[in-house]
């Protein structure tokens, strides 16, 4: 059986359909969410490399590329934040975070 | 006409002041002492001046009627980007006057905020020059970035740090959306360039188009109502608004709606145009959805910036009400909101940022504001004024804003959604109409417990930027000519 393009872009999409299921059911811990949105991520990529080949065109990769780099940048950003709200709080249980609603 | 194939620097000179200023004061607050006021104070002005030199550039730069494309394509200006850009960098600095005294007085000093303001500034003119989704990506990145980092810098507040999280999580959800979506249109398509997109469009469209396409563009609407917090995504805009301090939620609040908007409507008119049978009954759902939900969740808020932030949410519904409409007089009837919706929530949180307990602390509640004009009958007035206008009563700018968007949703046709725009706005002059009641017409609380806006805190950039957007406000409908010609201007610009 030979791998097509198609076999990419289930996988793909599986895998962020993973990620965001895990955004919203998961109810213990903030990192589980940090783990599933760089899973969205990874499966972006994933599409954007497999058309990339599929089409013949660079562009794709170098996409890719991109969202590389801001995803790193970004879960950076994201465990900072977690840090802060650590010191503030004394857990990251998901069910916790619920001081502001209305 | 495009005239410039070349990278040329000449086209982001205002872009390399804002980085070079922020990257210049970063050093300065390595190299030097800070966490005082005096040099928070002088950090703000550097930034302040650095968004006054490019604003100045951009309008001597920008020829009426000129468009460019530049650095291979990824980047573009005509007039609807130029006015764009304009009202971000307002907005930005009108933020950074008006939050100087009150940052101090909530004992965030530290240096990081204007150059986090600057880097979030220019995410933002990244993001309305984009002409490809890779570079809307990095300014869409550039500036949500930002702003989850000057959401938390409050590091001792917890409502700071939650609000943080809250909104950096479902920010990086809405980009994974974005993401996706643009993978999706890149691999059906074979390009990220919005021109280029736009002609396979029109060539395909004799053909009948493919579902991966409509798809991919879903996602990108869903991650852009995430930005511009429209309803089926808005979740995050009320603990963001009431968590984060007032400065910050008034940064939040006024040039990212703006720029945002304006992503959105440039994504579904110039690349995806010829899709507008098949996105039009989306947007007029969420339209609708923004301004009901904007007008009956506001009505039980206690909170003033959650308050705020439904009212944002219905605002938000009416500027995409001119979306819905997609002809001229639609995209010219958002422009002309987006600038009054500015300058209004500008002037609001100014007032608010002014207004402070005896210690100090921000007002939080809305009883926080009672009996107040009996104290500060001038700052009364002014948020009075706000509330007015916000509520659309004539003839304050407000109601004008709503009025041209409510033309422009008739002329194309789509009644029903202006009879509910119309319905949700008389709603919604309740709770705008209430807080006027509770400053004008409540008893000044006598327990001593209770806190309330006593103590006025001002400066000289607060008032300057106050009175201003007060002038505007009340005289909007003698001088309407430059901003309705400039956003006509702005509408002719795109391909409609």
């Amino acid at each position: 059986m030979t791998i097509s393009l198609d076999h990419y872009l289930i996988v793909a999409a599986l895998l962020f359909t993973v990620g965001g299921v895990g955004i919203f059911l998961n109810r213990r811990n903030v990192i589980v969410i940090l783990m599933s949105i760089e899973l969205m991520l990874l499966a972006v990529n994933i599409n954007f490399v497999a058309f990339s080949l599929y089409l013949g065109d660079l562009v794709g990769q170098i996409f890719a590329l991109f969202v590389l780099t801001v995803a790193a940048a970004e879960s950076a950003i994201g465990l900072a934040i977690l840090v802060v709200y650590f010191r503030n709080r004394g857990d990251i249980y998901v069910d916790d975070i619920t001081m502001l609603k209305g | 006409m495009i005239s410039f194939y070349m990278p040329d620097l000449k086209h982001i000179i205002p872009e390399g002041i804002l980085i070079l200023s922020a990257l210049g004061i970063l050093m300065e607050g390595v190299f030097r002492k800070t966490g005082s006021s005096a040099s928070f104070r002088r950090f703000s002005h550097y930034g302040i001046i650095a968004l006054f030199l490019a604003l100045v550039v951009l309008v001597f730069q920008h020829k009426t009627g000129e468009k460019w494309v530049t650095f291979e394509g990824q980047i573009l200006q005509d007039d609807f980007i130029y006015f764009a850009k304009i009202l971000i960098l307002i907005g930005s600095m009108a933020v950074l006057a008006i939050s100087l005294p009150s940052m101090m007085k909530e004992h965030i000093v530290s240096f990081e905020y204007s150059p986090l303001i600057l880097f979030a500034t220019i995410g933002m003119l990244l993001m309305v020059e984009a002409n490809d989704f890779m570079t809307l990506f990095v300014g869409l990145e550039m500036q949500g970035l930002s702003l989850y980092i000057l959401a938390a810098l409050s590091r001792d507040q917890i409502t700071a740090s939650e609000a943080a999280l809250k909104y950096f999580i479902l920010g990086a959800l809405a980009t994974c959306l974005y993401l996706y979506g643009s993978s999706l249109i890149y691999g059906f398509s074979g390009t990220t360039n919005f021109q280029v997109i736009s002609s396979m469009i029109r060539i395909e469209s004799t053909g009948g188009l493919s579902i991966g396409l409509f798809i991919g563009l879903i996602f990108i609407m869903a991650s852009l109502s995430f930005k511009v917090s429209a309803v089926p995504f808005h979740m995050w805009t009320p603990d963001v608004y009431q968590g984060c301090p007032t400065p910050i939620t008034a940064f939040i609040a006024a040039a990212p709606k703006v720029a945002a908007m304006v992503v959105f409507l440039r994504i579904m008119v110039s690349p995806f145009l010829l899709l507008y049978a098949d996105w039009q009954s989306l947007i007029i759902f969420i339209s609708f959805a923004s301004m009901a939900l904007g007008a009956f969740a506001a009505l039980r808020q206690t909170d003033l910036k959650r308050l705020l932030a439904y009212s944002a949410i219905g605002q938000m519904g009416y500027v995409l009400m001119g979306l819905a409409a997609a002809n001229d007089e639609g995209i010219q009837a958002v422009f002309v909101y987006l600038t009054i919706y500015l300058i209004m929530i500008i002037g609001t949180f100014g007032c608010l940022l002014c207004l402070r307990g005896k210690g100090f602390e921000g007002v939080q509640n809305i009883e926080d504001l009672s009996g107040i004009s009996t104290l500060h009958p001038k700052m009364s007035f002014t948020l009075a004024v706000f509330m007015f206008s916000l509520a659309g009563i004539p003839p304050l700018a407000g109601f004008f804003a709503k009025l041209y968007v409510f033309k422009a949703a008739i002329s194309a046709g789509l009644f029903g959604l202006a009879i509910v725009g119309v319905l949700s706005s008389v709603v919604a002059a309740y709770y705008y109409l209430k807080i006027v009641k509770v400053m004008y017409f409540d008893d000044v609380p006598s327990s001593p417990a209770v806190t309330y806006g006593q103590v006025l805190v001002l400066s000289p950039e607060m008032t300057v930027v106050l009175n201003i957007c007060v002038v505007i406000i009340l005289l909007f409908f003698i001088f309407p000519n430059p901003v309705l010609e400039m956003a006509q201007r702005a509408a002719l610009a795109l391909p409609i």
